[in-house]
């Protein structure tokens, strides 16, 4: 974790792609523009933080852009983590897919896409994961229902369906 | 050998008419005697059996009953379950094939892994909406008779997780034992192996009431 | 319906392309042929379906296995078949509540998968946990990472072939579950572990226990040591097969022991100490060649160091608190109840709504036996988690699977299989 004066540096050296900074808890992140992924993370990379230990979504109802790709890096050889982030908002949810440069990202992609409704370009295979490939609808947005079903027991089936009718 | 060459001497004997200490004492299987009661040489010759002494004698020594009820038992003491581990349940499902609580014990310890040769399905853990076809394809290879225990809160009764990614196991396919807890101790899934044992031997209604006559003591609806 | 055609499911439109997929039975349709082969047909390519039920894959995992001959050519691991909806149903429960609904993510390191949890919640409240119970925390997560070792290992024996390993294993599963059984009153997924501490202190008579079980251990692993080192079979599984290097890993993003395995001496536990961990001296074991036996081999010394690390802490085992006395995050103990007023309000207010959190977002990484595990909370203020995930290492592992199987023979994919310690229930969540 860069402390804060350290964070400031950095996001400085990214330019005009890093759009906030937060450093909150000792944690460091940068907000960066969406269409710029590849480029911030590649950058990064040369600067040591060479592993992806991460990549997950959130979505941030009700604030707008409300889907949010959250990028985990560490450097191994400083010890030194940072966070980068990426929201998108909810109609056009693309980002660029760091797949190519970092071949940990693809299944936590497609996760994200089964769940968010993110879509990465470039993706070599992007499709559910977690859900089945045909089930409709991405369940982590906090306007999807929880869901749930009632439980009958196969003795008392009889019964209910009595009482059904 | 048998006209003294090689050096072994032979010594031919009548069987059935030694009697002694030394040499071969062969009993004359003679089933009509034996049933008569006692044995057929020696001080113990009892006076012959008769009556409802012969019966009580046969009692003792042969047991019948039905085909069904040998079947039955027979079926019930040799569970093939299906080697089928979903989440954490599967974990207290090893422990109870493990060395302390041993199901070997009871017979149940043949885990097949083709469903074809499996008579018990133990859904231990969770069925997710991706997983539920594939149990049923599973359970509707297994040949007949065939009897599913549902292991653990989940599989049950969607457990802790009452959402959209579960589904209870009563939904797609019949179930005979649910075993509550979370995970279940091998105890626990023990009791509900015995219960299913008993339910093949005997098809009672083994609920407590019955047994200690406490029929009136439902909960309202 | 009696008049209309069968339209068999491989040509019915209706259904999804995924699902007319499914249902092709044709072997016809998987097979084809190497394209420089010449039609020769003993040269094609097989496409199999290990199949989410099988024996040896370690869970309900479906490999599609591309396969010439023996070899494999192509592998691609299918999951999703336990999803559990865990991180939804998360969002949906107070902070407190959230605990054993996380812990039964990665089902054998249940310990982990709280602690991951509880310093996330710990760092947004901004709550200290006292020394005692940073030990106790040590000591219970190091039992747990023996415990799963020991699963790992019976199961993978298994794979292997061999057999008896396997009921070794759970016999001494079987003192540690006695053990968590002491301590929190259930063998598996205890919420033992509160935000701000542990639920309990220890009964007396555990360290005694403990003792008894940390003489016994290390005897016990050289027993299996013993007998799998000299088994030619395991030997000649394990040695030279699926050999990858150490920067194909890092790219995965692997960690754990399987990164540990190829020289690279990464352990959370060293690297970024949290609870206490630096008190301790262990060492970690790290690997040469990259080989399915340098990953057995870390594994299995990673257990005599657990052992170390417990022996430690049982010693040095401060007096104090063992949960955080902040009486906003923590409940107050039950005597104070009948006394105290404000207890009582605090009692409460904890069990009904919960404490509030601050909003921000926190990603708490924990070393669990199977890498990087970390647990990533965003909270809008409310008494409910707007967000909780779980960084799990299996799922990010099984990427690794592809490069350990391909150009190897089926048994040695399974051998990979198991050396890999993938865990559905933490890959799928």
């Amino acid at each position: 974790m860069p402390d804060a004066t350290g964070l400031e540096l950095l996001a400085k050296d990214l330019g005009d792609a890093a759009l906030r900074t937060v450093y909150f808890r000792e944690q460091a992140t940068v907000e960066v523009d969406p269409g710029r992924i590849r480029e911030v993370l590649s950058d990064l990379r040369g600067r040591g933080f060479n592993f992806l230990a991460s990549v997950h979504g959130v979505d941030h109802y009700p604030e707008e852009p409300r889907l949010g790709v959250v990028y985990e890096l560490i450097d191994m050889r400083k010890v030194d983590r940072l966070t980068v982030k990426v929201r998108v908002p909810l109609d056009t949810p693309e980002v660029d897919s760091v797949t190519p440069e970092w071949p940990t990202a693809d299944h936590q992609e497609r996760e994200v896409y089964d769940m968010f409704g993110v879509v990465f370009n470039g993706h070599p295979d992007l499709r559910r994961i977690l859900m089945p490939e045909d089930y409709e609808g991405h369940p982590q947005r906090r306007d999807f229902p929880v869901g749930g079903e009632p439980v009958i027991f196969t003795r008392d089936e009889s019964k209910w369906l009595e009482h059904r009718e | 050998m048998a006209t003294g060459g090689t050096r072994v001497e032979v010594k031919r004997e009548r069987l059935g008419t030694v009697g002694g200490t030394d040499g071969l004492r062969v009993k004359n299987l003679n089933a009509h005697q034996l049933l008569r009661g006692g044995d057929i040489e020696g001080p113990n010759q009892p006076a012959h059996l008769d009556g409802e002494e012969l019966t009580r004698y046969v009692e003792e020594r042969v047991l019948t009953t039905t085909l069904d009820s040998a079947v039955a038992w027979a079926r019930s003491n040799s569970f093939f379950p299906l080697a089928f581990g979903l989440a954490c349940c599967a974990m207290e499902q090893f422990q109870a094939a493990g060395p302390r609580m041993d199901i070997a014990r009871f017979g149940f310890e043949a885990f097949r892994a083709s469903p074809r040769q499996a008579d018990l399905i133990i859904l231990a853990g969770r069925v997710s909406i991706k997983m539920a076809p594939i149990i049923r394809r599973l359970y509707d290879q297994m040949l007949e008779p065939k009897w599913a225990i549902s292991m653990g809160a989940c599989c049950s009764s969607m457990g802790v997780f009452n959402n959209y990614a579960l589904v209870p196991a009563d939904k797609f396919m019949p179930i005979d034992v649910h075993v509550p807890g979370c995970p279940p101790r091998p105890e626990a899934l023990m009791h509900g192996i015995l219960k299913l044992r008993d339910l093949v031997q005997n098809d009672p209604e083994a609920g407590w009431r019955e047994r200690y006559d406490a029929v009136g003591t439902e909960e309202r609806p | 319906m009696a008049g209309a055609p069968r339209v068999s499911p491989a040509e019915d439109t209706t259904l999804s392309d995924y699902r007319r997929r499914e249902q092709s039975v044709t072997l016809s349709a998987l097979e084809e042929p190497l394209p420089d082969s010449g039609g020769d047909p003993t040269q094609e390519l097989l496409t199999l379906n290990f199949g989410p039920h099988h024996p040896a894959t370690h869970g309900v995992l479906r490999l599609l296995v591309t396969l010439q001959g023996e070899i494999v050519r192509d592998i691609k691991p299918i999951v999703g078949y336990v999803h559990t909806g865990i991180e939804k149903t998360a969002e949906d429960k107070a902070y407190w509540k959230v605990i054993p609904v996380v812990e039964r993510m990665d089902y054998l390191s249940y310990y982990f998968n709280a602690m991951a949890y509880c310093g996330a919640v710990e760092r947004l409240v901004e709550v200290e946990v006292p020394k005692r119970a940073q030990y106790l925390r040590v000591i219970h997560l190091e039992l747990n990472r023996i415990a799963s070792h020991l699963i790992w290992l019976g199961t993978s024996a298994l794979d292997l072939g061999a057999v008896s390993i396997f009921l070794y294993c759970l016999r001494e599963r079987e003192l540690i579950l006695d053990l968590f059984e002491m301590s929190s009153g259930a063998r598996m997924h205890t919420r033992y572990f509160q935000v701000g501490g542990v639920a309990e202190d220890i009964p007396s008579g555990f360290a005694a226990k403990l003792r008894e079980f940390l003489d016994a251990m290390p005897e016990r692993a050289d027993e299996y040591g013993a007998i799998l080192n000299s088994n030619e079979i395991v030997l000649q599984r394990l040695r030279g097969t699926s050999i990858v290097d150490q920067q194909t890993l890092l790219d995965l993003g692997v960690t754990g022991p399987l990164l540990r395995a190829t020289g690279n001496p990464w352990d959370l536990r060293k690297a970024d100490p949290y609870s206490s961990y630096e008190d301790f001296e262990f060492n970690i074991p790290v690997g040469t060649v990259g080989d399915n036996y340098d990953r057995f081999a870390v594994r299995l010394a990673e257990i005599y160091e657990s052992v170390k690390i417990i022996t430690q802490a049982l010693d040095g085992l401060p007096e104090g608190p063992y949960i955080t006395e902040d009486r906003k995050v923590a409940l107050p103990p039950r005597h104070e109840l009948a006394t105290s007023m404000e207890a009582l309000i605090h009692h409460f207010k904890l069990v009904t709504e919960g404490f509030r959190v601050p909003p921000g977002e926190v990603y708490n990484p924990i070393e669990s036996p199977r890498g990087e595990l970390a647990c990533y909370v965003r909270s809008d203020g409310s008494s409910k988690p707007a967000r909780v995930h779980m960084r799990d290492p299996s799922f990010v592992n099984l990427q690794a699977l592809a490069p350990m199987a391909t150009g190897s023979y089926i048994a040695d994919m399974i051998a990979a299989t198991a050396m890999l310690d993938p865990i559905l229930g933490g890959i799928d969540r």
